[in-house]
């Protein structure tokens, strides 16, 4: 069924491969869309909001998977996105989901960073599937994103199964020719509520029965991937074949234009029979994929000999000079990258007075993720630590607990906005709980936006995804209402000197401090004015409707 | 043209490289080539190096223009000539930022669109397919400043061509 809002999509046209996402969720009726924006999925949603589906961003990607899979039980279908870290964030109600199942559909896009050309590791979100026991597809181009996430909507309303769609940076970011096609899926049911007491609720005496579903599942859709369309096979002549999936095919295709290939798309389970079938076919199989080697482990322990590549194309993406090299056995030295300029604060950033205080300082700073870490640049290089969303008040506690005092007193955590409501709230409570003896300073800056990501609303804005005005979350509200003593908020470019004075101040008291170091991204600023002067022209507007007294429209 | 078109774009975050290559894409898209584009976002927002790749032919796989083998390099920012020159090929064209002198563009921030011209002077893509690229990927407000630049580019590649 052709719907308004789905017209206005063109049937053909270059999308980027999170593009081709947004588009498959709407064309498979998809109810809710939820996620925590991370590079390279943010605009998946951002795109389907624009599509005219909703959209909204969650606080992390933990309560975002928790949104979509309560409306996944009432029957919906349901989106949620994440880049590959986000995934570690909900990997608790995933391993869960994936023995209640769903109702309605339920498809997670896991959008990986192989290079980490924006993220501060390069798991292989591939070894999820497997541990959770969750079908995962793989595409290779924009149209693959799009067939593939139509797919994934009707492998989980199938099966009633969380369905992972794992994306890269080079499929999510590159543009390539995309055709619409009719989605598979039957007309979206209302959602309504059906009682499963047994299916829902996971204490023990349950959940060991679900864990047995989830099994029979697994094994019924490794049956279905054997025959899927989602694996293809190309013909090639018998001499090389590789196996391969996502944009390592891309590559590979290039690379060996008269092998035969086997491109997977479903990574898991994977369809082993059709793989033992396709390697006897050819004189020698070779394992082409981007990230760990994940199908040569599962490949060789099903007793299928393939070859593998060498260990240093492990590390970073793949490209089409490096499947010549996996493919010609070549395993030296590779030339250096090209020359690149660094990311750096921008110019006017309202974190330039701050940094340059910590570096006066001399501070032990725990940090964070998002623009502000990009203080451990020169000229400052104030920055210690990096690891995780939310880790810098953690780890900044950590340190004074065991630091000598002299050292203890120099440690400040310095969190972003977006990332403090994401998981440096759970950071907080601990400071509350356990305070180091000699107190501890944590520092939000505070640019009114996710800036890193492209500028995306949080609860911290009181804005939502498509800028609207919805409830405000406030950070110093939570601080003292979590019990910190000493909580400022200070404007660090206007008065950059008492910025100073005060963390100078705060780093001799014993007490905890929270210092919001508020001043909005200068990215952001004209369209954060913009927002809110019209968000508040329709307050005005509203006010006007109800005092005119026309009653419920 | 041969069987794929390999072009890289550089320069620096905001200098609107990715704009570029979206105008480029879009403009062999609409001539009925298959096309892809290659980016990378996110950190590169930061005033850091920025490349966009744009592929187009009969068919195309990667969407990444491996070393070596670019046919064309259009360059935004001195600074990156030198730490892109390696992704062309042997007799591939360079496509430099002082190929339009600073005085010939109403508007420097239009050195993007001035540069597509200096390209499209390389390509055979009809005249309606770039103006139709530009229109869809700028506000109206800029299209006439953005047609002078491109025309600007173009007469600078031609006069190059001709010395």
């Amino acid at each position: 069924m052709e719907t308004a809002t789905a017209a206005k999509a063109p049937q053909r046209g270059l999308m980027s491969g999170d593009e081709a996402v947004a588009l498959a969720a709407l064309d498979a009726e998809v109810a809710l869309g939820t996620g925590y924006p991370g590079t390279p999925s943010t605009e998946i949603l951002e795109a389907f909001g624009a599509l005219g589906g909703r959209a909204q961003w969650a606080p992390n990607e933990k309560v975002a998977l928790e949104v979509g899979l309560g409306a996944a039980f009432a029957g919906a279908r349901v989106l949620v996105t994440m880049k590959h870290v986000g995934v570690n964030v909900a990997a608790d109600p995933l391993f869960t989901a994936a023995y209640t199942g769903v109702d309605g559909a339920l498809v997670l896009v896991s959008a990986d960073d192989p290079g980490m050309a924006s993220s501060q590791n390069e798991q292989d979100n591939r070894r999820y599937a497997s541990a959770a026991g969750i079908p995962m597809l793989e595409p290779s181009s924009s149209q693959e994103a799009y067939d593939f996430a139509l797919a994934a909507f009707e492998l989980s309303a199938r099966f009633h199964i969380p369905v992972i769609l794992r994306v890269t940076t080079r499929v999510c970011h590159s543009k390539s020719v995309l055709l619409r096609r009719a989605s598979p899926l039957p007309p979206a049911a209302a959602p309504h509520f059906v009682r499963d007491i047994r299916g829902r609720v996971m204490i023990p005496g349950f959940a060991r029965p679900a864990h047995r579903r989830l099994r029979q599942k697994l094994a019924e859709i490794a049956e279905w991937a054997e025959t899927s369309p989602l694996n293809a096979v190309v013909r090639g002549d018998g001499r090389l074949g590789i196996v391969t999936s996502g944009i390592a095919y891309q590559h590979a295709r290039e690379a060996a234009p008269g092998a035969s290939f086997l491109r997977l798309g479903t990574v898991f389970p994977l369809p082993l029979g059709l793989v033992r079938s396709f390697a006897r076919s050819v004189d020698r199989c070779v394992v082409v994929e981007e990230g760990d080697p994940v199908f040569a482990e599962a490949i060789r322990a099903a007793g299928i000999p393939v070859e593998a590549k060498a260990e240093r194309f492990r590390f970073g993406e793949l490209s089409v000079e490096r499947v010549r090299r996996i493919l010609s056995g070549d395993d030296a030295p590779e030339p250096p990258p090209a020359k690149a300029k660094p990311p750096e604060l921008c110019e006017a950033c309202p974190y330039h007075p701050v940094y340059g205080t910590l570096k006066r300082l001399d501070c032990i700073v725990a940090g964070d993720i998002g623009c502000y870490t990009l203080g451990v640049m020169e000229p400052y290089q104030a920055m210690d630590t990096c690891v995780a969303m939310g880790a810098s008040v953690g780890v900044g506690l950590g340190l004074r607990h065991v630091l000598p005092e002299a050292e203890a007193r120099r440690v400040v955590s310095i969190i972003g906005d977006s990332t403090f409501i994401h998981s440096g709230v759970n950071g907080l409570m601990e400071m509350v709980y356990n305070p180091p003896k000699t107190g501890h300073v944590l520092i939000v800056l505070d640019n009114g936006t996710t800036a890193m990501t492209g500028q995306q609303e949080h609860p911290g804005t009181g804005r939502k995804l498509d800028h609207t005005a919805t409830g405000q979350v406030s950070i110093e509200g939570i601080s003292r209402g979590a019990g910190v003593s000493h909580v400022y908020v200070v404007d660090p470019v206007k008065d950059p000197a008492g910025f100073e004075r005060l963390l100078v101040e705060r780093l001799k008291a014993n007490d905890l401090a929270v210092i919001v170091a508020r001043r909005p991204c200068v990215l952001a600023a004209a369209d954060i004015r913009h927002y809110e002067k019209v968000n508040a022209e329709r307050a005005a507007q509203s006010a006007a409707c109800d005092a005119c007294g026309g009653g419920d429209a | 043209m041969p069987d794929v078109v390999n072009v890289v774009f550089a320069g620096l975050g905001g200098q609107g490289v990715i704009k570029a290559s979206d105008i480029l894409a879009d403009a062999v898209f609409r001539s009925g080539f298959d096309v892809k584009k290659a980016e990378i976002h996110g950190m590169s927002q930061r005033g850091g190096s920025v490349t966009s790749d744009v592929r187009f032919g009969r068919e195309v796989f990667s969407p990444m223009v491996p070393a070596g083998e670019a046919d064309f390099l259009v360059v935004l920012a001195p600074s990156e000539v030198e730490n892109n020159r390696q992704v062309l090929r042997a007799g591939g064209v360079l496509i430099p930022p002082d190929l339009v002198a600073e005085g010939s563009l109403p508007n420097r921030r239009s050195l993007n669109v001035a540069l597509l011209g200096a390209l499209s002077h390389h390509l055979s893509i009809a005249e309606e397919h770039w103006r139709a690229a530009i229109a869809a990927a700028l506000p109206e407000r800029l299209h006439e400043v953005n047609f002078k630049a491109f025309e600007a580019g173009r007469a600078a590649a031609r006069a190059r061509a001709a010395a």
